[in-house]
């Protein structure tokens, strides 16, 4: 593997990455990590097995190491961790930012299964795979998360959208 | 193999996702055509899909910031020389003054206008509504005119499309880039949906005729003429889409 072969795959990458930190250049740095990451260990991928679904794993890790050290950030300055906002991802249009505020409304692990699903498209296996989950958990969670996010945009986002005037 | 086969909730997704085999996949169609209630779950996590595709996709075709442009340049050009025949197809053929869009200008790796991508995400997350798909209902069109055309400072018509099978379902008002925008609903009898996107002309918007643009299977057919900008998206072909932005064009201009 080469950085050709990787290229490929870097604006997948991104785009799930701003989908899920709702953060351009959280995103970003997101991505560069990635790569870095990839390039180093590309010792350890099997060839032919899924370059995508592999780095879509790393990318996982990366994340969630980055949230458990961020918690303890927010635990020991008292405050939460904070999404700054994106408005250039949310462009300016209010339909778009309650889809934003709604999906970030989930758990990470929600937003995650939602994104790598229905947004990259990754198979159940592959999912399970990045996530490191069974596959049955994987299914009851995209159930879940797939309600809550439908009630957030119905019931809890409804009321907002139309109060657009 | 029963004629009544008992479908899991997990297999409800994995319809959405298309991830089941293609009798299994033509056994839940039969089933969800029987069963409103699911078929109404499936068709909410269908939208949420398509929903996350017309927010997100267009990162796809962003160029990379430069910390992740180390990389070879095959990708890129390639879509860079796309984008240049499109801008180039499309110049021709709004330089030809033509009404008909002649060329293959289905691929949307420039973004035309922003004006159409809210548009489409309009369209995408009100067609999903169930209770509240519109502010003000066909019922009271008068009004509904009356009052949109007055926040966009513009005279509108509601276009009829019936002889498309479409009847008016009604509006809502949305904030458009500088100034208000109008959303007008239609749907068939089956429930199929589509609407008619309008938005006060700025700056930024560049007057042309018709011109198409494809976002995850819906077309939107778009055209900005001296005041206003104005989308149609729906998921016809683009013939019909075509014929229906004409009926509109001459509605709107009396």
């Amino acid at each position: 593997m080469n950085y050709h072969t990787l290229a490929e795959h870097i604006p997948s990458l991104r785009r799930y990455a701003i989908a899920l930190l709702h953060d351009r250049s959280r995103a970003d740095d997101l991505v560069q990590d990635t790569l870095e990451r990839a390039m180093k260990k590309f010792s350890l991928f099997v060839k032919d097995s899924d370059l995508r679904a592999w780095l879509f794993t790393i990318m996982h890790n990366i994340f969630i190491n980055q949230l458990s050290r961020r918690r303890e950030i927010a635990d020991t300055d008292g405050q939460t961790a904070q999404h700054p906002s994106a408005q250039n991802v949310a462009e300016e249009m209010i339909v778009a930012r309650d889809i934003m505020n709604a999906l970030q409304q989930l758990t990470d692990e929600q937003r995650s299964i939602i994104l790598l699903i229905g947004l990259e498209q990754l198979s159940y296996d592959e999912a399970a795979r990045v996530l490191k989950l069974p596959v049955g958990t994987v299914m009851s969670r995209l159930a879940r998360a797939r309600e809550r996010l439908h009630a957030l945009l119905n019931d809890e986002a409804g009321p907002q959208l139309r109060r657009v005037k | 193999m029963s004629n009544t086969p008992v479908i899991r909730d997990e297999e409800l997704h994995a319809y959405v996702d298309g991830r089941l085999k293609p009798q299994r996949h033509e056994e839940v169609k039969a089933y969800l055509a029987a069963h409103p209630d699911a078929a109404e779950k499936v068709r909410a996590y269908q939208q949420q899909n398509r929903m996350l595709h017309t927010l997100f996709d267009r990162v796809l075709h962003e160029p990379l910031p430069g910390r992740l442009e180390n990389t070879p340049p095959a990708p890129q050009s390639r879509r860079l020389f796309r984008a240049a025949a499109v801008i180039a197809l499309s110049l021709l053929t709004g330089g030809m003054g033509g009404f008909l869009l002649r060329g293959e200008v289905t691929h949307t790796v420039t973004v035309a206008e922003p004006f159409t991508g809210r548009a489409a995400v309009a369209h995408a997350v009100y067609t999903a509504e169930i209770l509240h798909p519109v502010e003000v209902g066909a019922e009271q069109e008068t009004h509904l005119v009356q009052w949109l055309s007055k926040r966009l400072g513009h005279q509108l018509r509601t276009p009829d499309f019936t002889s498309f099978g479409y009847q008016l379902v009604g509006g809502r008002l949305l904030p458009g880039d500088k100034g208000a925008a109008a959303q007008f609903m239609y749907q068939t009898s089956t429930g199929a949906r589509l609407t008619l996107y309008v938005s006060v002309k700025d700056r930024g918007m560049e007057q042309t005729a018709f011109r198409v643009q494809e976002e995850n299977g819906q077309q939107v057919l778009y055209w900005v003429d001296d005041n206003l900008g104005f989308a149609l998206v729906g998921d016809k072909g683009r013939n019909q889409m075509l014929e229906m932005a004409r009926v509109t064009y001459e509605a709107m201009s009396f």
